[in-house]
């Protein structure tokens, strides 16, 4: 078969700029940034940053939480409605993508500012301005606003691939609509959660950017530690150890995830 | 429960086009604050054109965007053929590969290639090895699984016996390629480069560890702006660029409207064929 060969270029494309980086990054991960010789001490580092990976995690999870809480019942809606209303709606929710993070997260910077557009409503009410930035609820805000469009995806497409004859003969049986709902199909639509989880807990846990504008120097992430040893502090050998660890940590949460569903395909859509 | 459904999707939708509201507000503003109104202006318009800082940054984009998502459709749409092609245990292996980028934190992606050019530099002893073409090189690497990812479906969905047929009719496998199967995957090389295109020309994670000072492309320009006070003819490019998006949004809705038309017309086709053969 020769239509296997047309292949090769990829592979060879993958093997150098995937593969072989990531060898780098166990490499730099593992040698001494002064004498180049083998070393643990990276690693040992790592140590004195278990306070931030955790706080990375927990935050991530949490926004995760809340996306699917949220993003659940508007995949649902949109699910049910007509072919070009679908069509239309999950533009609607996917063009907001398309513009840069960047300013987007610059733009709740605006609105939640001590002297912000909603401490000036709040004032102008007559009230105390409202603590909001610089918080723990608003690098989860950010994190839910960015990377809800990453729930929303998966859980529509599962739940609109679900036979609406399944959801007949659960009704036909006697089934009331809460029962519909929690046996056929939430059982069904599992593998959106669990690939929505994914998309939106390893960008989340992993983000430098919306920690710096929304937060404080006390919600400080993991990304941020890593972007600091590239960019300013200058110490490669632990950036790439933090990576390898962050790295490795991802594809755990991935895998425990996806010990939840059988459905292998679907989880890595 | 719908109208609760309903009301909350508006809502979230409401939610999501809040700071795009903020931000193209902040483009009319007389001023620099965006949560200060002080009056209708439309100098940040006349700024972002002549001033000449952002727009070649924004030309930057869209070329790093083009090429590396042109190269990034041919090399994944043959690497798809070729997938297609392989027994189902290779096949899952380079599936397996090619969701590491997918998977992977792009941090981790960025930081992985920029130590990677950082040591083919030292290998030819080049003292700044970043600039174009790795910045090219890192987006084509994210690119390629979107294609790959929005072509291979499209083959598994074909039907065999159409490129057999034309192979049977005396087509070259080169002419049956592209003549029937290029056709028939059309839509999955569009989507992905369409997917691809637009995933380059927003991308700043992965650019920001591999850009070189000659070469800077304008989501990594305006995360170095927003270290100091933001310049509100930022908000003006925002406000044209969001207004470009939405036109290729909608394109590229007509055209899977189109391509499921279609699709019905050749499925009720086929589903003729199949009865009338059935009752033979």
């Amino acid at each position: 078969m020769k239509t296997k060969r047309l292949a090769d270029p990829y592979l060879v494309w993958m093997a150098i700029f995937t593969i072989v980086p990531l060898g780098i990054v166990v490499y730099f991960a593992f040698t001494d940034s002064a004498t180049g010789a083998f070393t643990f001490k990276n690693i040992v580092n790592i140590g004195n940053y278990i306070p931030i990976f955790v706080k990375s995690i927990w935050l991530a999870l949490v926004s995760s939480i809340i996306c699917m809480v949220i993003g659940y019942p508007v995949a649902y809606y949109i699910a049910g409605r007509s072919h070009k209303a679908q069509r239309f709606l999950y533009m609607l929710i996917m063009l907001p993508m398309c513009i840069s993070f960047l300013l987007r997260t610059m733009a709740w910077v605006a609105l939640l500012d001590d002297t912000g557009i909603i401490n000036g409503f709040v004032t102008a009410m007559g009230l105390k301005a409202l603590p909001l930035i610089r918080t723990n609820g608003a690098v989860v805000l950010g994190m839910v606003y960015n990377y809800l469009p990453y729930m929303i995806m998966p859980l529509y497409t599962v739940i609109m691939k679900i036979d609406p004859r399944l959801v007949e003969a659960a009704q036909d049986l006697g089934c009331s609509n809460t029962q519909v709902f929690r046996r056929v199909v939430f059982p069904l639509s599992v593998p959106g959660i669990i690939s929505g989880f994914t998309m939106v807990f390893v960008p989340a846990v992993s983000t430098f950017y919306i920690s710096q504008k929304l937060g404080s120097s006390g919600t400080t992430l993991i990304g941020d530690v890593i972007e600091s040893q590239f960019k300013t502090a200058y110490n490669p050998n632990l950036g790439a150890a933090l990576s390898l660890v962050l790295m490795v940590l991802v594809f755990i949460c991935i895998g425990i995830m996806n010990r939840f569903s059988d459905d292998e395909e679907v989880a890595t859509v | 429960m719908r109208t609760f459904n309903k009301v909350f999707t508006i809502l979230v939708l409401v939610f999501l086009y809040i700071p795009m509201i903020v931000l193209a507000v902040a483009s009319f503003n007389n001023g620099t604050d965006p949560a200060v109104w002080q009056g209708f202006t439309l100098t940040n318009y006349g700024e972002l054109f002549r001033d000449g800082v952002l727009l070649p940054l924004l030309a930057n984009s869209f070329i790093v965007a083009v090429i590396s998502s042109l190269l990034a459709t041919a090399l994944g749409t043959m690497a798809a053929l070729g997938i297609h092609a392989m027994g189902p245990r290779m096949k899952r292996t380079v599936m397996g590969v090619t969701n590491i980028p997918l998977t992977n934190p792009e941090i981790v992606t960025g930081v992985s290639l920029a130590l990677l050019f950082a040591f083919v530099g030292t290998l030819l002893k080049v003292s700044n090895v970043l600039g174009f073409v790795t910045l090219l090189i890192a987006h084509i690497t994210f690119n390629l699984p979107y294609v790959i990812l929005s072509v291979t479906p499209k083959l598994s969905q074909m039907d065999p016996d159409l490129r057999e047929a034309a192979l049977d009719l005396g087509c070259t496998p080169a002419q049956a390629f592209f003549k029937v199967v290029i056709h028939e995957i059309m839509p999955g090389i569009v989507s992905g480069a369409l997917m691809s295109f637009t995933m380059s020309l927003d991308d700043f994670v992965i650019s920001y560890f591999v850009y070189g000072p000659n070469f800077v492309t304008l989501p990594v320009e305006i995360y170095n702006y927003t270290k100091k006070p933001l310049q509100p003819k930022i908000y003006a490019l925002f406000t044209l660029l969001f207004l470009a998006i939405l036109l290729v949004m909608v394109l590229m809705n007509l055209l899977e409207a189109k391509d499921d038309r279609q699709q019905s017309v050749a499925r009720r086709a086929f589903g003729g064929l199949r009865k009338e053969r059935a009752e033979e």
